[in-house]
């Protein structure tokens, strides 16, 4: 039996189409004849690629999200936003240190910040992006590089922030240094490239790539696998 | 709009009370820095003379309130060099490229330029 | 000021820091934190704040700039408190004028309230302090604490912040002596400044640094030749300025003084860690 789809009105860059209820904005974009170019990576709200932002009929407010992650409603004024402008700051991790001026150093423009929580509020991926901005700007890189821990980059925080700041490239840094210098070593990873640097493993790894295909699925089919955590998942 | 209706309304401050007593140039801390004195100041923007946006005076006012607390006619000149600077950073002029400025400042200098120097 | 009948018991008040006392001004928390505790004061850290922007926006429109302070406030109402405190003197100022503006101007009041629509109203209610209107009222319980006496003279440098704009002074603007009765408590001795009220050139130091190196020499240069052994200051950027513009003057007159803040000198005096000579 075939059901008759409810369609709902949507206005891209001004035009109108009618699309199935249902559809996220990248499918329903599509479904109205747009091919995406650039503007789409992995479809999955991972990579941040399809920031877009969007009215709703008699609503002020300027919705910013993932195209791949948001459903189409009626009455919604699109647009995609396939490209973020901001510069990043060079510098080369061996070399800089991690003290409470460096981020501020790199990017004096987080000063500007006014607290006014457009950034928070443009994030889908609801960080709270204000916070490691204020962050960072006292020198706080452990809580800058933990706070932004689940940025994927998309830059709706930047196009939204009246004092110009480009929060990710930030939080960025933040997260190297705080890798590189402030969080406790891993031991095991320390010990374990050792080994392989030391060839521990050359003599397995050269019998292996004797095998034959089929010996190798053979294998991997039998491999010791280690108990899956459970992960976080969009709708957390 | 004028230079004075300008800076009357970012200011909220009547200019036109000011007689020139000068007590205001005479506390002002940086004064011997300025091209013209807090007092002067008044008298280019009464008399429209544009050319007091150009002039270092209210960039180098540190907004030590001094002037504006001394003031017999309660005239608060601090107040008008700010809207001197904003009527530069509001056309999206800054002052200074915030980028360049000095590493390892303490927090509270940088933050202080942002908001007198940018727009 | 109601907290004088705080004497004898013990109290939370909120303490708001603000960027620099995380970085530069460190030793200005420890101290002042530690030595509230001795008086019987513990200031809370707010779970949350931001940066308050520093120098208050002057401009009759410009309620962006004053965001910042009104959500801090925001913070100290939502975290149970209704007093904060906050050792810089520019924090001081912006709160303390932000405070002002969102009890008397409703219109800006409405503006801001539902611009920040994700957080509750404000409308004033918080009372902003400075350590020193606290210390004010403590003065047996300040001299209790003193076991090591201060005996060196001191020049007091109030700066701009404390006293102006006056509706927002700690003190008497033209001539306050809170800090100087604070240091004769502790011990020590004061001596005649004229500057203690004279701004140090401020954030000048990122655009004109040498216009605060001149400051500095004429400040600090002051207080020596009035036999100050060292300048008492209650702001980061005064001291910043005061401290490392001094190693920028050439002039061959010129000898330095160590700045200090002044919970460093009752840390002193309470018996803690001395201050550094020079
Ligand atoms: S912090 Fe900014 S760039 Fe990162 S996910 Fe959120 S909005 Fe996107
Ligand atoms: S949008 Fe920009 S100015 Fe506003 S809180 Fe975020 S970083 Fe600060
Ligand atoms: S102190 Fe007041 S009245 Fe005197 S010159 Fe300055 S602004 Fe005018
Ligand atoms: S506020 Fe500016 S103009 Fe007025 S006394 Fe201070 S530095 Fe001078
Ligand atoms: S396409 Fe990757 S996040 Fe949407």
């Amino acid at each position: 039996m075939q059901r008759k789809m409810k369609m709902v009105r949507i206005y891209i860059m001004g035009k109108e189409y009618r699309v199935p209820e249902g559809l996220t904005i990248m499918k329903a974009m599509e479904y109205a004849g747009y091919r995406y170019i650039r503007g789409a990576g992995c479809r999955a709200g991972f990579c941040g690629a399809c920031a877009t932002v969007y009215r709703k009929e008699g609503d002020y407010k300027l919705y910013a999200d993932l195209a791949c992650q948001t459903t189409v409603e009626d009455g919604m004024y699109l647009v995609q936003l396939p490209f973020t402008p901001a510069n990043k700051a060079i510098y080369d991790l061996e070399k800089i240190k991690a003290d409470d001026k460096t981020l501020v150093n790199f990017y004096p423009e987080i000063a500007r910040c006014v607290s006014c929580n457009t950034c928070t509020k443009a994030c889908p991926q609801e960080l709270d992006v204000m916070d490691y901005i204020q962050a960072s700007l006292r020198g706080d890189i452990a809580k800058a590089a933990e706070l932004s821990f689940d940025c994927i980059q998309c830059g709706l925080c930047a196009l939204r922030c009246p004092a110009e700041i480009v929060h990710y490239h930030v939080a960025q840094l933040a997260r190297r240094l705080y890798g590189k210098y402030l969080a406790p070593k891993a031991k095991h990873l320390e010990k374990r490239v050792k080994e392989i640097e030391e060839g521990k493993f050359d003599a397995e790894l050269k019998k292996m790539m004797k095998k034959s295909i089929e010996e190798l699925r053979k294998m991997y089919n039998a491999r010791d696998i280690e108990p899956e955590e459970e992960m976080p998942t969009e709708s957390d | 709009m004028d230079l004075l209706a300008k800076v009357e309304e970012l200011s909220g401050e009547n200019l036109y009370a000011c007689y020139q007593c000068g007590k205001c140039s005479a506390g002002c801390p940086m004064v011997d820095q300025m091209d013209l004195l807090p007092n002067q100041v008044i008298l280019y923007v009464i008399r429209n003379d544009e050319s007091v946006v150009e002039a270092k005076t209210p960039w180098i006012c540190a907004q030590c309130y001094q002037c504006g607390t001394r003031c017999p006619r309660n005239v608060d000149i601090t107040k008008i060099m700010e809207a001197l600077r904003l009527i530069k950073l509001r056309k999206n002029i800054d002052y200074l490229k915030i980028g360049k400025v000095k590493k390892n400042l303490p927090q509270i200098a940088v933050v202080s330029a942002t908001r007198k120097y940018t727009g | 000021m109601q907290l004088a009948n705080i004497q004898g018991e013990k109290m939370e008040i909120a303490y708001y820091p603000g960027c620099t006392l995380k970085t530069n001004a460190k030793e200005f928390e420890e101290s002042t934190i530690e030595a509230f505790k001795k008086l019987g004061i513990e200031l809370k850290e707010l779970n949350k704040w931001y940066c308050c922007g520093t120098v208050y926006s002057l401009a009759t429109d410009n309620l962006m700039y004053r965001l910042a302070a009104i959500r801090n406030l925001i913070k100290v109402k939502e975290e149970g408190y209704d007093k904060v405190v906050t050792l810089c003197s520019i924090c001081y100022n912006t709160l303390k004028q932000a405070n002002l503006m969102a009890q008397q101007d409703e219109e800006a009041m409405y503006k801001i309230n539902s611009f920040m629509d994700e957080e509750p109203d404000y409308h004033g209610e918080v009372e902003v302090l400075h350590p020193l209107e606290i210390l004010k009222g403590m003065e047996e319980k300040i001299k209790e604490n003193v076991v090591k006496p201060l005996n060196k003279k001191y020049a007091v440098y109030y700066g701009c912040l404390l006293l102006r704009p006056k509706e927002v002074a700690i003190d008497e603007y033209e001539n306050p002596s809170v800090m100087e009765k604070l240091v004769e408590m502790l011990g020590g001795s004061v001596v005649n400044f004229p500057f203690k009220n004279e701004c140090c050139g401020a954030y000048n130091v990122v655009s004109d640094r040498e216009a605060v190196v001149e400051r500095c020499y004429r400040i600090v240069g002051n207080a020596r030749k009035n036999g100050a052994d060292a300048i008492v200051t209650s702001c980061p950027l005064c001291h910043f300025n005061l401290s490392e513009m001094q190693k920028e003057i050439k002039k061959t007159d010129f000898v330095g003084l160590p700045i200090y803040y002044f919970s460093q000198l009752m840390v002193e005096a309470f018996g803690g860690r001395k201050c550094k000579e020079k």
